[in-house]
């Protein structure tokens, strides 16, 4: 070697270098699989409200989306309605499942904003569905998911995801022995909005009881549990005006 | 390249037992903690790990003579940050269910020591087929013990292997649950996977004296 590598100049010209071939090659790769990584996304949006309501390819055990290939038209078929919730006012909107709930949430916090909440109507052999989308906090990262009601507030299924979850524990919430749990459970009690908790200890493991507003938690993902929980609590709530009225 | 030579067959081979990364070089503990009640999810993590440490290790031995010494660990961190950055780009737009498995892994393997290590320890110091060998040779290592650790644990804490339920039914009180055999939630902590750890070592160190330290 005849060059000096340890000279401070070297080592400059160096690291600058470096910073802009691996800048560029990121930036290049980021901005140009920009637009399939959004697709994919969408789709599993769409493969996620359709599996909180039933439409899966489910057997015993496994958690199995409609094919990438179905969902367009399956999203059309079941889903017959996609509305926007803003305070007073609803109004019908077929991009609904586009809104970035992270963000309304956020922006939510300004007292003044009116929060865009979606909902998504779906039908499958003459029962109807409402399907709530949920966002909240697990241990590492969000988790996010949705929950399916009939138009009794009884939930009829849900689907959870995670972005970072301790792989073997917290990650479990989307698995089938826990997701499974929640069908059938109720969220009201009467009147007042109770939500579901993730309760260690209840004595029910096989989930018999459907109106102690209680699923058992996961070993060892008590964090994730009770955030899933508060999850529930929180963003559930938001819908409940609009949803009492169906009871009716 | 013809078939290895002895040499380079000991790159891969030595790691496995000898000189193995996790239970001799103590390297890589905190994912082996962290990622092992599940079988499944150590498997995944073991090729993560053989995927980045082949590749990051050939880059590394290539650039071996222009790397200025003072920056070098910098420049190895942001060598595996972009092989794992592109890996998981990839993954999202042409294999976007995989990726979804895969994503919680990503922070762990740009943390994980034995990267570091190895970048340190022979890729700067060997050329590129001999350091790529011996990348595989070292992820191997680490997979062997993960997914030991990951067998036991989930298998005693969970009573499954790879989400079957080979004991039987514990609401159900099916296969050996009948006898009144319980799993031991434990298992799924941490601190067990450490102790874990622990038998793997002492078990090895009983069967090779060489292997204890003098005092």
């Amino acid at each position: 070697m005849a060059k000096n590598t340890d000279s401070n100049g070297y080592t400059i010209v160096f690291a600058t270098a470096m910073v802009l071939i691996v800048g560029t090659l990121l930036a290049f790769m980021a901005s140009s699989l920009k637009e399939k990584i959004a697709e994919n996304k969408r789709i599993e949006k769409q493969q996620n409200i359709l599996y909180a309501m039933g439409v899966n390819n489910n057997d015993e055990t496994s958690v199995e989306f409609v094919s990438k290939k179905d969902v367009e038209s399956d999203f059309s078929t079941y889903i017959v309605k996609q509305i926007v919730i803003e305070g007073e006012k609803e109004t019908e909107n077929d991009k609904a499942y586009l809104i970035d709930i992270k963000k309304e949430a956020a922006a939510a916090k300004d007292p003044s904003y009116v929060r865009k909440l979606p909902l998504f109507i779906g039908e499958k052999d003459n029962k109807e569905y409402y399907i709530v989308p949920v966002r909240g906090k697990g241990l590492w990262d969000a988790i996010w998911g949705y929950v399916a009601l009939d138009n009794q507030l009884v939930i009829q299924g849900v689907y959870f995801d995670h972005a970072g979850e301790t792989p073997g524990l917290g990650s479990n919430i989307k698995e089938r022995f826990f997701m499974d749990d929640f069908t059938g459970e109720h969220i009201m009690d009467g009147d007042t909005f109770k939500g579901v908790a993730v309760s260690k200890g209840n004595a029910d493991p096989k989930n018999l009881r459907k109106t102690d507003f209680a699923v058992d938690a996961i070993s060892g993902s008590t964090i994730t549990g009770d955030g899933l929980a508060a999850m529930l609590k929180k963003d559930l709530k938001l819908y409940i005006p609009y949803l009492q009225n169906l009871k009716k | 390249m013809g078939s290895l030579s002895k040499k380079d067959l000991k790159l891969i081979t030595d790691p496995l037992a000898d000189n193995n990364p996790i239970t001799i070089q103590v390297l890589g503990i905190c994912s082996a903690l962290a990622i092992t009640a599940e079988l499944k999810a150590s498997i995944v993590m073991s090729v993560a790990v053989l995927f980045v440490m082949g590749l990051g290790n050939l880059t590394i031995s290539l650039m071996r003579n222009i790397i200025p010494s003072k920056i070098r660990i910098i420049v190895q961190l942001i060598v595996v940050a972009t092989l794992v950055i592109i890996v998981d780009l990839v993954l999202k737009a042409f294999a976007y269910e995989l990726s979804k498995t895969l994503s919680v892994f990503v922070g762990l393997i740009i943390t994980n020591c034995i990267i570091m290590g190895r970048f340190e320890a022979f890729a700067l110091a060997n050329g590129p087929i001999r350091s790529f060998i011996d990348g595989v040779g070292n992820a191997l290592g680490y997979a062997v013990i993960l997914i030991i650790v990951g067998f036991f644990r989930e298998l005693l804490g969970s009573g499954t292997l790879l989400g079957f339920k080979v004991l039987g039914d514990p609401i159900e009180k099916t296969g050996v649950y009948a006898f009144g055999y319980e799993n031991n939630g434990f298992m799924l902590l941490a601190p067990m996977a450490l102790v874990t750890v622990g038998i793997i070592i002492w078990v090895q160190r009983s069967r090779n004296n060489s292997l204890i330290e003098e005092n």
